[in-house]
């Protein structure tokens, strides 16, 4: 099963309110997915030349000014850092390839969850309202946000393995599905020098996206090409700095439900999780085609870059 | 006929809803039902085996009005996957869109869908009469084996596949036919039955609009030419 949320406002005056919006909606896929629960929030840029990544470690006293003091001794910087439960929100001016190689080193105490200018990822094996609750989701201000519930059948409940998934820089997926050609894909993406942290099989498809827009690719055009490369079952739900889209399989066995108004769109795996959302009763609201790509945003290409 | 029977999904939970109707099965009679803001609940309605009358406002989750018998249940808004599933009998009305999977196994009765029908509508029907204003999803009637499926819009990709004996009607354009689906002569026999079940669902098109499509029969018999094979 599992659970999938979106939603992308059009109006940036509701800003205020992505979180308060945005938790009922993941709250309410929990019979789909109970055993762990990650969000991805689109929100407080950092400047030009620099980013924000967020790291994980499951030990609540993990010394995180420690890996601030060494971020600050390896690129003479000022580093900001701020806990959140057993994730830490960390911004530095910084060029994303010499954040990158320093990550790769050497093995780190901790986790890279997400690292981008716009992207925010939190996510934990666990109910969604105590996830949602350890991280504050519902005081969340942004622009967008991508969420999911889980019930594992192929990887570990593992938080590693929970969605969503980001391995480039402001892109995330979250799926609902299985895909059935990840092993040959990944083979396929290492070469092109992709590095995958878990065995889950949604990573691949989060890697491929980022490999296609690495490349060149609008988001559009990643996700026609998708349809081509990625065999399975599955409804994706992406988010990039800019762009929110949701792409269903040619058989669309797992379910998705969109709703537009002029100031939200909304996804979900069912209508309950919309049925709260302000002016929903007078929304465009349709089940997205099989193999059609619905993009809003992200027009610009290599935009999770 | 007794008072009218209100719950609000606000106040009331889909058990209230359910329990309240499952205590009238096997009833010849009983009151009618209104269900106030559904908001995309699950099972709603379900199970019911009484001649009653339910009436749905809102949206509605998964399995709404499954397995029904003998009641008429009009839902005002769209309905999630698996509406009328297995449906005995009785008369299912959607006003507005289906998900996928409406009607499936269906062994009789009747489900109307106002508006389109998603993939795979009416999938393994074994009597269930459905009618759809819309257009339907891939793979619509696949392995259906007994009942109609009328569709006066459109029919997505591989319509009837593996179908053994239910008669599809479709009014516009079939994407494409599935395996063993063939066109059939639309005899008078046809006609005037389809003619009655389009009046019953309370549909504005002639039957004469209609193309009739059915088994070819090549899947399903052993083939004796086959038997050198073993």
């Amino acid at each position: 099963m599992c659970g999938i949320v979106g939603l992308y406002l059009k109006n940036p005056a509701l800003e205020s309110q992505l979180g308060e919006l945005f938790e009922p909606m993941l709250l309410e896929m929990t019979q789909r997915g109970p055993d762990s629960t990650g969000f991805a929030v689109y929100r407080d840029p950092a400047p030009a030349g620099a980013l924000k990544l967020v790291l994980q470690n499951p030990d609540l006293s993990f010394d995180w000014a420690h890996v601030a003091a060494a971020l600050t001794e390896q690129f003479k910087v000022d580093v900001d850092f701020r806990r959140d439960h057993t994730h830490c929100l960390v911004r530095l001016p910084v060029a994303e390839a010499d954040l990158r190689a320093w990550l790769a080193a050497e093995p780190r105490p901790f986790t890279v969850v997400s690292i981008g200018q716009h992207i925010e990822i939190y996510k934990e094996v666990g109910l969604p309202i105590d996830v949602a609750n350890a991280f504050n989701l519902k005081g969340l201000r942004g622009s967008h946000a991508i969420g999911h519930t889980r019930m594992a059948t192929e990887s570990a409940v593992t938080t590693a393995g929970s969605h969503p998934f980001s391995t480039g820089s402001d892109l995330c997926l979250v799926h609902n599905g299985s895909l059935s050609n990840h092993n040959r894909l990944r083979r396929k993406l290492e070469k092109a020098g992709a590095v995958f942290r878990t065995e889950n099989d949604s990573e691949v498809a989060a890697q491929y996206l980022d490999v296609q827009m690495q490349q060149g690719a609008t988001l559009s055009q990643a996700l026609t090409r998708a349809l081509g490369d990625l065999d399975g079952f599955y409804t994706f739900t992406i988010g990039t700095s800019d762009g929110f889209a949701v792409l269903r399989d040619p058989i669309a066995c797992k379910p998705a439900v969109l709703a537009e108004t002029d100031d939200w769109v909304a996804m979900s795996s069912e209508y309950r999780a919309l049925a709260r959302l302000p002016g929903v009763k007078h929304a465009k609201l349709w089940e997205p085609e099989p193999a059609t790509v619905y993009v809003w945003g992200g027009e610009r290409a290599g935009a999770g870059h | 006929m007794s008072k009218e029977q209100v719950f609000d999904l606000t106040t009331h939970t889909v058990r209230d809803l359910n329990q309240a109707l499952h205590g009238l099965n096997g009833a010849t009679s009983g009151p009618d039902f209104k269900v106030l803001n559904a908001q995309g609940d699950h099972a709603l309605a379900v199970g019911i085996d009484a001649p009653v009358k339910v009436e749905i406002d809102g949206h509605v989750g998964y399995y709404c009005a499954g397995m029904n018998k003998h009641a008429s249940v009009t839902i005002h808004g769209n309905a999630g996957t698996g509406l009328a599933e297995n449906i005995m009998s009785g008369v299912v009305r959607l006003k507005g869109n289906a998900s996928q999977a409406a009607a499936a196994t269906g062994r009789g009765g009747l489900v109307i869908i106002e508006g389109d029908a998603s993939a795979r509508c009416g999938i393994s029907m074994k009597g269930v009469d459905i009618v759809v204003q819309g257009s339907v999803g891939h793979m619509s009637a696949f392995m259906a084996q007994r009942g109609r499926l009328v569709v006066c819009g459109n029919a997505g990709a591989a319509l009837g596949d593996s179908l053994y004996e239910a008669e599809i009607y479709v009014r516009g354009t079939v994407a494409d036919l599935g395996a063993d689906c063939e066109a059939k002569e639309m005899t008078p026999e046809h006609l005037a039955a389809l003619d009655e079940l389009l009046k019953r669902a309370e549909m504005p098109y002639p039957a004469s609009e209609f193309r009739r499509y059915g088994s070819a029969r090549k899947l399903y018999h052993f083939n004796i030419d086959n038997a050198d094979a073993y």
